[in-house]
């Protein structure tokens, strides 16, 4: 993939100019880019878009109930307690099914979505590397999962805390402590959105019903702390796990496996992603198109 | 390669290109290409060489027109064989789809877009300026008359309007090799001229434009050459006057319009050139197919004095490819 002529170029001069004046890594750098414009239009726009919208909103409309009519008053004004509060609903609701469930909406849909409209061979037959699609239409649903749960993720931890400690929320998020949760789990959802958006990505191209796998996967997740240390590091959120700032008791049944440090969780994270785009662009390459029923 | 290099530089220079052959990098090429979907067969077999012009692929539903187009579009993977498109394996859309127009028989477009968008949005994704891509859009629409309804949603488009609004999006880059499935479905006579006009125009400026059809006598008006498909198989193939040609060996259907036509049946069928003799609805006459028109005409002759028959009138049938196209789809005749 370098950018010198091929063989081909070489052989027809009159095919090795492209119509756009580009090549090599400038053109695919233009078409990723054209792709990503194009499919976020799609993506906060689209008529797929209104579910999105209403997972990310989910969470921010819980704990604004939970801060104006919280069910134990006293208990939970008290900042460690609510900071364990939040790692419940963080943990529990907005990372293991909501994002879950978002970025298998998004990512599955980039290429299902185009085989269900019946638009796909479009992108195929445009002079783009099957590749070039699938990393512009990945990075596509990762900008909007990241905007979406990011702000929900730090909607939600905002609101809970100025909410019910209106008076120590300033201090604990301005000292450092509260910033730093804050952003971590900010970063957790980021990362979140990179693994499952991989995941789901792959998963869209493969099955034409995707919600079986979905389904398979979203148990695989929760039972990863009842497995065995070897398979956990088969998962997402084993790596997400040991990042939240505020660790959460698997209960007394938790197989434990060595919590895996930050250093190596990112890294492993990027790498599992890497691995999985790539097998994504070899797989789309040999991919027929026949929608069903034609 | 190089050799085909040599040859064209050598042709140049000696002023007569046009009569050497095309080099590989100026045709389609299909090299004993099959596709099979799990257990059905798609196309078998094909081999096959496309100059530029205008090519149609002619065959009832389901001969394998479609699959032909998708696997030289990558669409589809040929299961055997090897195609190459002026040079290019459909598996680089990179390079092939910079010089490749394909109008699908898939009849779906993207949500919610209109004529404009549409063609725009594929055109950014080929790496174009939004300048660039704008004015190659709309030029594209005006060629197919599609101005005036460009920036109104597809989904109110008729059928005709959604076939125009896609045959701009297939030539908005200018390719120079254009796939065409089943085009002028749903355009009413006046816009099937038009449009057959716009394809001479672009053949005409040394296109392939490869294009699939039923109708015949629009095939026959408009093509250079003619594909032949029947259940996967090519069955005739060559210029449209080379496959009519094809089939002198072939029966040619005759009508003799006389007063017994049974008694002049029965006759016939005593010589074996002679494939079939059905006598006309109205029984006012004999449709005969023959191999041998000459042997077939001085029989004629005999037969009349000797059963002292009122002919009326004797003629071929159907002189044009739709008589080929019968011949070759209805007898399971002509796989060589
Ligand atoms: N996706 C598919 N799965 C299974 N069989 C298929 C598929 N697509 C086509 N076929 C079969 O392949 C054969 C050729 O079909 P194809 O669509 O190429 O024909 P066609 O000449 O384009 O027909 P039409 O005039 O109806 O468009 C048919 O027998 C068809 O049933
Ligand atoms: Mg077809």
């Amino acid at each position: 993939m370098s950018t010198s002529p091929t063989e081909n170029e070489m052989q027809q001069p009159s095919l090795s100019v492209h119509g756009t004046g580009y090549h090599g890594w400038a053109l695919w750098m233009r078409q990723t880019l054209a792709i990503l414009q194009l499919e976020l239009v799609k993506n906060f726009w689209g008529r797929r878009a209104l579910l999105l919208y209403l997972i990310a909103a989910l969470p921010v409309a819980l704990v604004s109930m939970l801060s104006l009519l919280p069910p134990d008053a006293d208990e939970m004004r008290e900042l460690g307690r609510l900071s364990q509060v939040f790692a419940a609903i963080y943990g529990g609701l907005i990372l293991r099914t909501l994002i879950f469930f978002g970025c298998a909406w998004v990512f599955m849909n980039l290429f299902r979505g185009e085989v269900v409209d019946r638009s796909l061979h479009y992108y195929f037959l445009s002079p783009v590397r099957r590749e070039v699609l699938v990393v512009g239409k990945y990075l596509s649903g990762l900008i909007a999962t990241i905007i979406l749960f990011g702000s929900a993720t730090a909607a939600s931890m905002l609101i809970l805390f100025y909410g019910l400690l209106p008076a120590e929320a300033s201090a604990y998020f301005l000292s450092g402590i509260g910033a730093r949760h804050l952003l971590t789990y900010v970063g957790v959802t980021i990362l979140a959105c990179i693994g499952y958006g991989a995941v789901f990505l792959i998963v869209g191209l493969f099955f034409r019903n995707p919600i079986v796998p979905a389904l398979l996967l979203y148990g695989w997740e929760w039972l990863n702390f009842l497995l065995p240390p070897g398979l956990k590091k088969i998962s997402v959120i084993h790596y997400l796990h040991s990042l939240v700032p505020v660790p959460l008791s698997e209960g007394p049944f938790a197989v434990l496996a060595e919590p895996t440090p930050a250093y190596l969780a990112v890294p492993s994270l990027f790498i599992f992603t890497g691995v999985i785009i790539f097998l994504a662009g070899l797989h789309i390459r040999r991919m027929e198109i026949s929608y069903a029923g034609e | 390669m190089t050799t085909n290099l040599a040859a064209k530089a050598e042709a140049v220079s000696n002023g007569h290109a046009v009569l050497e052959p095309l080099p590989a990098d100026r045709k389609i090429v299909f090299e004993g290409v099959s596709k099979f979907y799990g257990e059905v067969l798609g196309v078998n077999r094909v081999n096959l060489e496309v100059s530029p012009g205008i090519t149609s692929l002619v065959g009832p539903n389901g001969s394998g027109k479609t699959t032909l187009m998708n696997l030289m579009a990558g669409l589809l993977r040929p299961t055997t064989g090897r195609i190459s498109v002026l040079g290019v394996s459909p598996n680089e859309p990179e390079l092939l789809f910079d010089h490749v127009g394909y109008c699908s028989q898939f009849d779906s477009f993207p949500r919610g877009a209109t004529a404009r968008e549409f063609v725009e949005f594929y055109l950014r994704v080929h790496g174009y300026s939004r300048q660039r891509t704008a004015d190659m859009a709309h030029a594209a629409l005006e060629r197919v008359s599609m101005t005036e309804a460009a920036d109104r949603k597809i989904a109110g488009f008729s059928k005709g309007m959604r076939q125009r609004v896609r045959l701009a999006q297939s030539i908005a880059h200018d390719p120079s090799v254009l796939i065409l499935d089943e085009p002028l479905n749903g355009l009413d006579p006046m816009a099937r001229a038009e449009i057959i006009g716009l394809f001479r125009r672009l053949a005409d400026a040394g296109m392939h434009l490869i294009i699939s059809s039923h109708i015949l006598h629009e095939v026959d008006m408009m093509s250079d050459s003619v594909v032949l498909l029947h259940n996967g198989y090519i069955v005739a193939e060559g210029e449209v006057h080379g496959v009519r040609d094809e089939i002198g060996e072939h029966p040619i259907q005759i009508l003799v319009r006389c007063d017994r036509p049974q008694a002049l049946a029965a006759r016939l069928f005593e010589h074996d050139h002679i494939v079939e003799a059905r006598v006309h609805d109205d029984r006012g006459g004999l449709f005969v197919k023959t191999r041998r028109p000459d042997e077939f005409y001085l029989l004629l002759n005999t037969v009349i004095v000797e059963q002292n028959l009122a002919v009326e009138s004797v003629g071929p049938v159907d002189d044009d490819l739709n008589a080929v196209y019968q011949y070759l789809i209805t007898s399971e005749g002509g796989q060589h």
